[in-house]
């Protein structure tokens, strides 16, 4: 067995800055951090078009074009991102944690930047800013479109400056909670197989999301999800599951993210027609709208047969008014990433898009400090000793629907707290209190027991078959729109998949580095959430946010102004129950109203 | 279109040396290399293993030999290689772990020894640290790299010497030397003229070659010998006044070209 006093899963953003904030606030703690990639292949670094801060460096003129602003009289501030915050989250998000995140979001940047992140400039040396779908003020700090690459790279080397220990390539098999005390996990060295336990007074996840249940999906390989089955296994709910993020933008047919960055810079969508068609969902906003808005209209389009293509299942991302010089400074990735992709030059082509699975906004539920919180009886309990934050976690800054470049925001500032509040329970409780509480003898034989039975399974099934299959039917069934038969269908889809499951057969059968192995366990895990995410959008009858119910097409503050808990029942399937949203001591900053761009 | 992929096998609890297996795959459309390796793994030869994550060359995982060119299987469309045999290797010059898997081990130390993380002694203000346009321009196009480790895994110098510390984590090093807000330029110059610095560049270019983000490593690695040098020659301020700023990123089918014409120019203007 090995022991830390903090042991963190997962090195994105979320978890690289808990990891600095812990050795900053106290640095006699033995941190490690577990990864199943090496750090600096997280899926942070796939972020693109920027992060929010109300810096006021830049403001609207009178044509609404983004310029810079003075330095007296910024005309952003925390207030306004909070509002917007709370309206682009279709009211759901907790008031309390959304205002931590505004609060703090431009002392982060400031921060960021002294770390060195390479920010994009205005003439006068401040970071530039440029607009972003649901925010009222251009609010986006970037380094051109590639913002998540340089903001995990920054904080990769601040891990070398403080020489955190990583155990890369380590795959987590399962946390170990008892009596609501968190006492480690349990974790295979991909490298030659072997299987610990790792004790610590502090766990804490920042594993990222879900996306990869998702046959088009913007999401990395390795965003499925692992931390967020592995606290439901152990008896812990799961919040909002129903509420996934579908980016407008994704690289037709591949799903590759092109970002809204480039909506941001004044790119716009076109339908087959080749008219401007965002003119008839959000006039006021066009294509800078929230994601939900501008994924619904690109469906209702194709819906209507005005897709472009051959099959009219796309629209186009027309970015050639912007010409090359602009595009080379402010957007080479993306451009990039068309010529690479589909062969289409930027420049002079528009580039075919459609809807891509992107952002999970449920996950572990978490109060605004990054303590992870069960419901008993109503009431939230907080598991001892286990932490978590970034896109795993559920604070519910995003509620019903994120708006972009809030995830790098929240991943970074609760990241920041978390590590925070994890050097404040190493000091008090976790020192004067309890120490290292005792690691069950039981976890590392069921880890050995589970990888083990895997290995011997001896199926007439593919495991590849069972994950294309629940792809593509949760892309199709639980997508952008919903519908009770085909949520039910679903649930029935996911249930055959499972048992197909029980009957997978490995080719690979060795213990180094058996990603083969890998796979299998991540497809587990994929096949165990989607059922929250069916069961929680067949349950929500409303629409709200990125959760849109063909059959309900209003939002239901009445009945429905609340989380969806998903606690695993004994039978292995999703009970649902469900929480007040948090609005912090004062009660709401902001009171519910029609969603209107 | 059927292609033959040649791919290189190396099982360690079974393999006392490496060998080559062929897998026919079915190629259409826009199908990438890493399409074409997941065919193999999901559907013929589960045993098959290489690493990959983002599949949108940003993370730098699926780095690998691909006809004779170190390039990312995630952003090789099959169809453009123009071949009806595909050979997929490790990157050369890096231990094998097994199949297309090399140990990344010391390539990250060499970056860990480079001080990867901005130094500034000076105290933070209450807001950011000015930087004029001019002067990101100038760290831009090295802040592109995704420590795939193409470029070291192409250089011959890294090769024939373990020791040296090659393309990639020089580029790192030239990121912090030319960050105006950087204050450890003494010491980051002594790592850049040390004996496994910047002078044991041959300037053979494959480095800049084979990057699949457009870096100008080789550019990078002669900015920090003529600033290593103006130092030795006692113009050793921290801020020197005349850099050439870096050229834009070019595509890769033309950056062996760029990078001699860029070099060439800067060269002759010193």
């Amino acid at each position: 067995m090995i022991t830390h006093d903090v042991i963190i899963v997962g090195s994105g953003l979320a978890g690289m800055r808990c990891a600095v904030e812990i050795r900053r606030k106290a640095p006699q703690a033995d941190i490690a951090i577990v990864s199943k990639i090496y750090p600096t292949r997280s899926h942070s670094g796939a972020a693109q078009g920027g992060i929010a801060a109300p810096l006021g460096n830049v403001r609207y003129d009178e044509n609404q074009m983004p310029v810079p602003d003075s330095e007296e009289n910024p005309q952003d501030n925390w207030q306004i991102h909070m509002y917007d915050t709370v309206k682009g989250a279709d009211f759901i998000g907790d008031q309390d944690a959304i205002e931590i995140l505004c609060r703090e979001a431009a002392p982060t940047i400031y921060e960021l930047e002294h770390m060195g992140v390479p920010f994009s400039r205005l003439p006068d040396g401040r970071i530039a800013q440029r607009p972003f779908g649901g925010h009222a003020n251009p609010r986006a700090c970037y380094a051109a479109d590639r913002t998540g690459h340089a903001l995990l790279h920054t904080l990769y080397g601040e891990l070398v400056r403080y020489d955190i220990k990583v155990y890369p390539e380590s795959y987590m098999l399962g946390l170990v909670v008892e009596d609501n005390i968190c006492r480690g996990i349990t974790v295979m060295d991909i490298r030659t197989g072997q299987i610990e336990t790792i004790q610590a007074k502090a766990t804490m996840f920042g594993t990222g999301g879900y996306g990869r249940a998702f046959k088009i999906t913007s999401n990395a390989f390795s965003s499925t999800g692992d931390g967020i089955t592995a606290a439901y296994r152990v008896g812990l709910p799961l919040e909002d599951m129903e509420f996934v993020q579908f980016h407008p933008t994704g690289l037709f047919s591949h799903g590759i993210l092109l970002s809204e960055g480039a909506r941001g810079e004044g790119g716009y969508l076109l339908n087959g027609l080749g008219e401007r068609f965002m003119t008839r969902y959000a006039p006021g906003r066009m294509e800078l709208a929230p994601r939900d808005v501008v994924s619904r209209a690109i469906y209702a389009e194709i819906e209507a047969g005005r897709g472009a293509g051959p099959n009219a299942d796309y629209v186009l991302l027309d970015l050639r008014h912007l010409g090359k010089k602009k595009l080379d400074e402010r957007l080479p990735q993306i451009t990039e990433l068309a010529r690479d992709y589909l062969g289409i030059d930027p420049v002079t082509e528009p580039v075919p898009i459609q809807p891509t699975a992107h952002y999970s906004m449920g996950g572990i539920p978490t109060d605004a400090d990054g303590r992870v919180v069960t419901t008993i009886d109503g009431q939230d309990t907080v598991i001892v000793g286990f932490f978590a934050a970034g896109e795993c976690a559920c604070a519910s800054v995003h509620g019903a629907n994120r708006l972009g470049t809030n995830s790098l925001l929240e991943a970074t500032v609760f990241g920041r707290r978390t590590g925070q509040t994890i050097a404040n329970f190493l000091l008090g409780e976790a020192r004067d209190g309890r120490g290292l509480a005792p690691m069950p003898a039981y976890a590392l034989k069921q880890a050995e027991d589970e990888v083990a039975e895997l290995l011997s399974r001896r199926g007439s099934e593919n495991h590849a078959d069972i994950r294309k299959e629940l792809q593509a039917t949760m892309f199709g069934n639980a997508g952008v729109f919903r519908q009770p038969d085909k949520l039910t269908q679903q649930l029935g889809i996911i249930n055959d998949l499972r048992e197909r499951f029980q009957r997978i057969s490995l080719d690979d059968r060795g213990r180094k580095y058996n990603t083969e192995l890998v796979d299998v366990l991540e497809l587990s895990h994929l096949l165990e959430f989607s059922e929250c995410i069916v069961a929680g959008a067949l349950a929500r009858e409303e629409s709200r946010g990125a959760h849109a119910r063909r059959d309900f097409p209003k939002r239901d503050d009445a009945k429905w102004m609340k989380h969806t808990l998903a606690f695993r029942g004994a039978d292995g399937r999703p009970q649902l129950t469900y929480k007040p949203v948090r609005y912090g001591p004062e009660g709401p900053r902001f009171q519910p109203e029609e969603r209107k761009y | 279109m059927e292609v033959r992929f040649r791919v290189h096998r190396f099982d360690p609890e079974v393999d006392v040396t490496p060998r080559y297996q062929v897998y026919t795959v079915d190629v259409e459309g826009d199908m990438t290399v890493l399409d074409a390796l997941h065919q193999i793994k999901w559907y013929q030869d589960g045993t098959v293993t290489f690493r990959r994550s983002c599949r949108s060359a940003i993370c730098g995982s699926c780095g690998m030999l691909i006809n004779g060119r170190n390039r990312l299987a995630c952003n090789t469309r099959v169809g453009d290689l123009n071949s009806p045999e595909v050979s997929v290797s490790p990157l050369p010059g890096f231990p094998v772990l097994r199949d297309l898997v090399v140990d990344w081990d010391p390539f990250f130390a060499k970056d860990a020894a480079m001080m990867p993380y901005l130094i500034n002694d000076t105290p933070a203000p209450q807001k950011e640290r000015r930087q004029s346009p001019e002067e990101y321009e100038q760290i831009d196009n090295a802040t592109l790299c995704i420590m795939c480790g193409c470029c070291s895994s192409a250089c011959p110098i890294v090769w024939s010497n373990g020791e040296y510390y090659g393309p990639a984590a020089l580029t790192r090093l030239y990121r912090f030397v030319f960050d105006t807000r950087d204050t450890a330029t003494q010491e980051r110059l002594a790592l850049a003229g040390s004996e496994e610095g910047a002078w044991r560049c041959h300037t053979i270019f494959n480095c800049t070659t084979d990057c699949p983000k457009g870096v100008l490593n080789t550019q990078n690695i002669q900015a920090l010998k003529r600033k290593v040098m103006l130092k030795n020659l006692g113009f050793g301020g921290t801020r020197i006044a005349f850099e050439l700023p870096p050229p834009k990123p070019k595509p890769l089918s033309d950056a062996t070209a760029a990078a001699h014409g860029d070099y060439g120019a800067g060269h002759h203007r010193h």
